[in-house]
């Protein structure tokens, strides 16, 4: 059974492979538990979820109020929860205030709303300059803040994760949630982009 | 307890590397080591707190110089060794036995 792969495995692809086969050959784990969880994750649960909550929030005051107030709740009246998403914290951009989310100890993010986190996410520049730079790393994805805006930066703990709610941007009176919610990105979850308006 | 893992505020580290492939997985054994995540810790054998501090043990040039998941699987390797599920020996033995089926 040599030779049957176009280059040498690395010694991280050795390690991964000698792990998960001694688990299953001492019956501690299940290879279609472990491909259950990646096709989850990978197709299932992403930041459309997110984008939904937003959405949703944006047409519907109460459900805002309550997602404000607990979102935990709010987002699992929707169906998301799970893993990573079992304390949620939503907080709102105003014309005010700009947020924007980190975990600068470890990678936390909330899989049921976003899913998995990019990789620039759990990397050491985002998680050190963030909290001590924050325009300026912003500026870098593009999001430019007025002076006169506040830019507050909320830090992961090990149990809470926070999402953003974005500002609902002008132009968009009449959208359906389905349609609102496709305007709502990855980033602007995160914080780091704002939501546009569809081009006409 | 301060240590490399705790980046907030850290000089020196560089400029943010975009990507954007929003594909939460690059390789394959990512993958698999994001797919073990549960089922090993429903295996009960260490708490979430007990996997974190693993990471936050690694040597910082180590922490620095590799990967998210590849923190992850040495968190793997050493909570279950640590823990007496598998020993050093079973996992470098198995690694010299791939290795010499794959070169």
């Amino acid at each position: 059974m040599s030779n049957n792969h176009s280059r040498p495995l690395s010694d991280v692809e050795i390690r991964v492979k000698a792990l998960e086969s001694l688990l299953v050959e001492k019956g501690l784990l299940d290879t279609a538990a472990v491909d259950a969880l990646i096709d989850t994750y990978e197709h299932k649960v992403g930041p459309r979820n997110g984008a939904r909550v937003v959405a949703r929030a944006w047409l519907d005051a109460d459900y805002k109020q309550r997602l404000l107030i607990d979102g935990t709740k709010a987002i699992a009246e929707l169906g998301y929860t799970g893993m990573q998403g079992e304390d949620m914290v939503v907080i709102e951009n105003t014309a005010d205030t700009h947020n924007v989310i980190v975990c600068t100890l470890c990678s936390c993010y909330p899989w049921p709303t976003l899913g998995l986190p990019p990789t620039w996410f759990k990397s050491a520049p985002y998680r050190s300059r963030v909290v001590s730079e924050p325009r300026a790393v912003l500026q870098e994805f593009g999001l430019l803040l007025a002076e006169t805006v506040t830019v507050q930066v909320w830090d992961s703990t090990a149990e809470l994760r926070y999402m953003v709610l974005p500002q609902r941007p002008a132009g968009t009176e009449g959208l359906d949630e389905a349609q609102l919610a496709a305007l709502v990105t990855r980033d602007a979850m995160i914080g780091v982009a704002t939501v546009q308006a569809p081009v006409k | 307890m301060n240590g490399i893992h705790d980046l907030g505020g850290m000089h020196g580290l560089g400029p943010i590397a975009f990507d954007e492939d929003p594909a939460p997985f690059h390789h394959e054994w990512e993958r698999r080591v994001f797919g073990m995540f549960l089922p090993i810790f429903s295996l009960g054998i260490y708490n979430l707190d007990e996997l974190r501090h693993a990471i936050e043990r690694m040597g910082a040039s180590a922490y620095l110089n590799t990967s998210y998941y590849e923190h992850w699987l040495f968190a793997y390797e050493t909570m279950l060794t640590e823990k007496g599920t598998l020993t050093r020996a079973e996992l470098d033995a198995r690694c010299a036995q791939i290795a010499a089926e794959n070169c």
